[in-house]
C-alpha cells in the first residue's frame, strides 16, 4: 500500500496464478466428471419440479425466445462481449490515468 | 515481513486449490442450475418474491443517484460493477455436478458501492436475461432479484467486513465475500423454490434438499472462481484507483458514523 511499485511484479505474477486457477476450475470438470450432459436447459428444470409436485404447468411464457440454440449463444456472448468491453475501456483508462500520474511525479521530482 | 505476507498467500491458494480438486474430482450427479425459469413459481409466491424486492429496488434507485450526484467521478467504477456482473452471469461454466451454472459477480459492486446499489446493478441484469434470452423470466423476476441482487450482496457486504474486522486481509475478505454471495444466491433460490414445492412427503425439509443439491453443489467450485475472479479485479483496482478506493472508504465510514 505504501509503496505500490515494489509490489507490481508480484501483484502481476498473482493475478496470472488467479487466472489459471479459474480455468482450471472451469476445465477440470470436463476431463474428471465421466457422463455430464452439461446441460443447463429448462427441460431438466422442469422434470425437478414435476417429481416434487407431479402435473405442474407453467402459467406464464417469456415474451420472446431465441429461435434457436445459436441465436441464443449469440445473445449470451454478445452480453459477456458488452460486458468485458466496459471493463477492459474502465481498467484501461485508470491504468493510463495512473501511469501519467506516475510520470508526472518523476518529471517533477 | 514481505516474505511471510507472501508465504501466508501462497497457503491460501494452495488450500484454495486443494479444495476445488476435491470436489470436482469427488461428487458428480447430473443436474442444472440457474435462475428460477419463466412461470415457474406459483402466481402467489411471483407476487410475493415482487413485493419483497421492489423496495430494495427504489432503495436502491435513491444510493445509486445519492452516489452519483455526489460523486460523479465514480460513475466509472460503478459501470465496472455493472459489467463484471453482466460478463459473470453470461459465463456458464461446467461444474462438478456434470451440469453448467454462471457466476453473480455481485460482490466487488456490493463491497465498492454497498449492497442498495447492487440490488439495481443486478435487477438489471436480470431483466436483461429475462427479456432476451429467455433466461430467468419476468414472473420470476421478482424471486431472482431477491436472491442475486439482494440476498447476495448484502451477504457479501457483511461478510467483507466482518472479514476484514476479524483479520483485516483484505483480499481474503473480498474472495470470501464474492463467492460465499455466489454460494447463498443458490442456497436462496432453493429455498424459494422449496417454500413453492414443498414434497408430500417431508414438506418443505425434503424439497430444499433436493433443490439445494441441485443448485447449490453445482455452485461450490462457480463460486471459488468468482471469489478469484473478483481478487482479480480487485487488485487492478487497488495498483490504479488509489483516489477513489479512498474516496469509497470515506464515504462508507461517513454513511456508518
Amino acid at each position: 500500500m505504501t509503496n505500490p511499485k515494489s509490489k507490481i511484479p508480484n501483484s502481476k505474477l498473482h493475478n496470472w496464478l488467479l487466472v489459471v486457477a479459474v480455468l482450471t476450475l472451469a476445465i477440470a470438470p470436463l476431463i474428471f466428471v465421466r457422463g455430464g450432459e452439461f446441460a443447463g436447459s429448462d427441460d431438466k428444470a422442469e422434470k425437478a419440479i414435476t417429481e416434487v409436485q407431479p402435473g405442474y404447468q407453467p402459467w406464464f411464457k417469456s415474451l420472446f425466445e431465441p429461435p434457436s440454440g445459436e441465436v441464443e449463444s449469440l445473445l449470451f456472448s454478445s452480453q459477456a462481449a458488452l460486458g468485458a468491453g466496459v471493463i477492459g475501456y474502465v481498467i484501461g483508462l485508470y491504468k493510463g490515468r495512473s501511469q501519467q500520474q506516475n510520470s508526472n511525479n518523476e518529471h517533477s521530482d | 515481513m514481505s516474505r511471510i505476507i507472501l508465504k501466508s498467500k501462497r497457503t491460501t491458494l494452495i488450500i484454495i486449490g486443494v479444495v476445488s480438486f476435491y470436489l470436482i474430482v469427488s461428487a458428480s450427479a447430473p443436474a442444472y442450475a440457474m435462475h428460477i425459469m419463466e412461470g415457474f413459481l406459483p402466481p402467489k409466491w411471483a407476487i410475493f418474491w415482487w413485493v419483497v424486492a421492489l423496495p430494495f429496488f427504489v432503495l436502491g434507485l435513491r444510493s445509486l443517484t445519492n452516489i452519483t450526484q455526489t460523486n460523479p467521478e465514480l460513475k466509472l467504477l460503478l459501470a465496472l460493477s455493472g459489467a463484471f456482473t453482466f460478463v459473470l452471469s453470461a459465463l456458464k461454466m461446467p461444474s462438478v455436478t456434470g451440469s453448467c451454472s454462471h457466476p453473480t459477480g455481485t460482490g466487488l459492486g456490493a463491497v465498492l458501492f454497498g449492497p442498495l446499489a447492487m440490488s439495481v446493478l443486478g435487477s438489471l441484469v436480470l431483466l436483461f436475461q429475462a427479456l432476451l434470452l429467455a433466461h430467468g423470466g419476468l414472473t420470476t423476476l421478482g424471486a431472482n432479484a431477491f436472491s442475486m441482487a439482494i440476498a447476495g450482496p448484502f451477504a457479501a457486504y457483511w461478510i467483507y467486513n466482518l472479514t476484514m474486522r476479524l483479520s483485516g486481509k483484505q483480499r481474503i475478505a473480498i474472495f470470501l465475500a464474492a463467492a460465499l454471495a455466489d454460494l447463498l444466491t443458490y442456497v436462496i433460490t432453493s429455498i424459494q423454490l422449496a417454500l413453492a414445492f414443498p414434497a408430500p412427503i417431508g414438506g418443505f425439509i425434503a424439497s430444499f434438499i433436493k433443490f439445494a443439491g441441485i443448485f447449490a453443489i453445482t455452485q461450490v467450485p462457480l463460486a471459488i472462481s468468482e471469489g478469484l475472479l473478483t481478487v482479480l479485479v480487485w487488485n487492478w483496482l487497488q495498483s490504479y484507483t488509489p483516489q477513489e478506493l479512498e474516496l469509497l472508504k470515506l464515504i462508507k465510514q461517513e454513511s456508518q458514523g
